[in-house]
């Protein structure tokens, strides 16, 4: 097997604008290397314009995601060797704005993650005595959804997200219902009418990509039906019962 | 002397091709599945004028049997079908999404939600065959 690999990476320069083209760049094949590493090693000894994000380096911090070969994917977790003989080729995460190179603008994902209130809400002033003690079974409701790293690869994979630019999307959707399971919270009524509206589950069409590239396996789209099994309910309970409580 | 200009940053906005299901076969997958429905409204068109046809005539019921035996009509029910087991099997397969997901306390496996389906439509395509051979 060759000792390199060729990279063919995504170059878009936002003061010459134009669409983006594709540059190779051979770089090591090393068996313990991953994407990432090849990406750095372009910066560091080929061409330091290259633009790209990334931070932690293991598949916490959610900023090194990227296309490669199409697939919305973590770098930092993806061996290069695994895509050998190559080329490879590494775009910017699709169905975001890219500001330069590989780096996409999120201000609008941020956006919609703030929407959705994503924190645990009280609607009385409960004070715990020490902490808010919640039972082993409790916290296993929502564990799942709350391992969101923010790394945005759902919304590549999701062409809804594509198609209709204000659809909330599977990981604003996923911690909605994160804090909706949350025993601690009182805000799922608040939550329910925003994520309940048409861009919210309704726009989703059960494609099921965002669960298959989720590195962190939140399961987005679970998070969504089961919402929209939610919402169901609670629109008969008020069918039903107007004038109740629900 | 380099020329600096004030960064304007003019983002690039992608937008996505009108064919982009057929980008990647899992879109694709997802575009055969939808587009299965299509032949499920087949099947129940179809059912009615068998119904309207036999509750015609013994002719009129002949004239649609001699149709359906075509070999443009089969063609067209085998690719039907296909669609149709597609779609059964892929929304069968969706239950335990939109199902309950807690059962005693413990979460529900996904068997227990699809399975009765599979178990419905077995039981139905055991009694129809059943009927077909002449043993009911
Ligand atoms: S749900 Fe998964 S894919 Fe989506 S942002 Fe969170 S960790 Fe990433
Ligand atoms: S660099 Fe942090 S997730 Fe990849």
């Amino acid at each position: 097997m060759s000792d390199t690999i060729i990279l063919e990476v995504a170059r878009f320069n936002p003061e010459r604008g134009g669409e983006p083209s594709y540059e190779s760049f051979e770089v090591p094949l090393r068996p313990d290397w991953m994407v990432l590493d090849g990406l750095n090693h372009i910066k560091d000894q080929l061409d330091g314009s290259l633009t790209f994000r990334w931070s932690c380096r293991m598949g916490i911090c959610g900023s090194c995601g990227m296309m490669i070969n199409g697939v919305p994917t973590l770098t930092c977790e993806s061996l290069l060797i695994n895509y050998a003989p190559g080329p490879v080729r590494v775009g910017p995460l699709d169905h975001f704005p890219v500001v330069k190179d590989l780096v996409v603008d999120l201000d609008d994902f941020l956006a919609k993650l703030q929407k959705v209130r994503p924190w645990v809400v009280r609607k009385d002033d409960f004070k715990p005595p020490r902490e808010f003690m919640q039972s082993p079974a409790q916290l296993e409701a929502f564990h799942q959804f709350s391992l969101c790293i923010n790394c945005t690869l759902c919304y590549a994979a999701c062409p809804v997200s594509g198609l209709d630019p204000n659809f909330l999307g599977p990981a604003a959707i996923a911690l909605a219902h994160r804090y909706n399971l949350d025993s601690r919270d009182q805000g799922v009524e608040d939550r329910l009418d925003i994520v309940s509206q048409h861009e919210g589950i309704w726009d989703c069409t059960v494609v099921g990509e965002c669960s298959v590239v989720c590195p962190k396996n939140v399961d987005p789209s679970l998070a969504i039906q089961q919402l929209k099994l939610t919402a169901t309910k609670e629109w008969f309970k008020s069918f039903l019962l107007p004038r109740g409580k629900h | 002397m380099p020329q600096y200009t004030q960064y304007q940053p003019k983002a690039y906005r992608p937008r996505m091709s009108a064919y982009w299901y057929l980008d990647q076969w899992r879109y694709l997958r997802y575009a055969l599945r939808e587009a299965s429905s299509f032949f499920v409204a087949y099947f129940c068109v179809l059912t009615l004028v068998q119904l309207a046809a036999l509750g015609t005539s013994a002719t009129r019921y002949a004239q649609f049997e001699a149709c359906m035996g075509s070999p443009v009509m089969i063609i067209i029910n085998a690719i039907a079908l296909a669609f149709f087991l597609l779609h059964a099997i892929t929304w069968f397969n969706l239950v335990p999404r939109v199902a309950m997901r807690q059962m005693l306390g413990r979460p529900t496996p996904d068997a227990i939600s699809s399975g009765p389906n599979y178990l419905l439509w077995f039981g139905a395509t055991v009694i129809l065959a059943l009927f077909f051979l002449g043993v009911l």
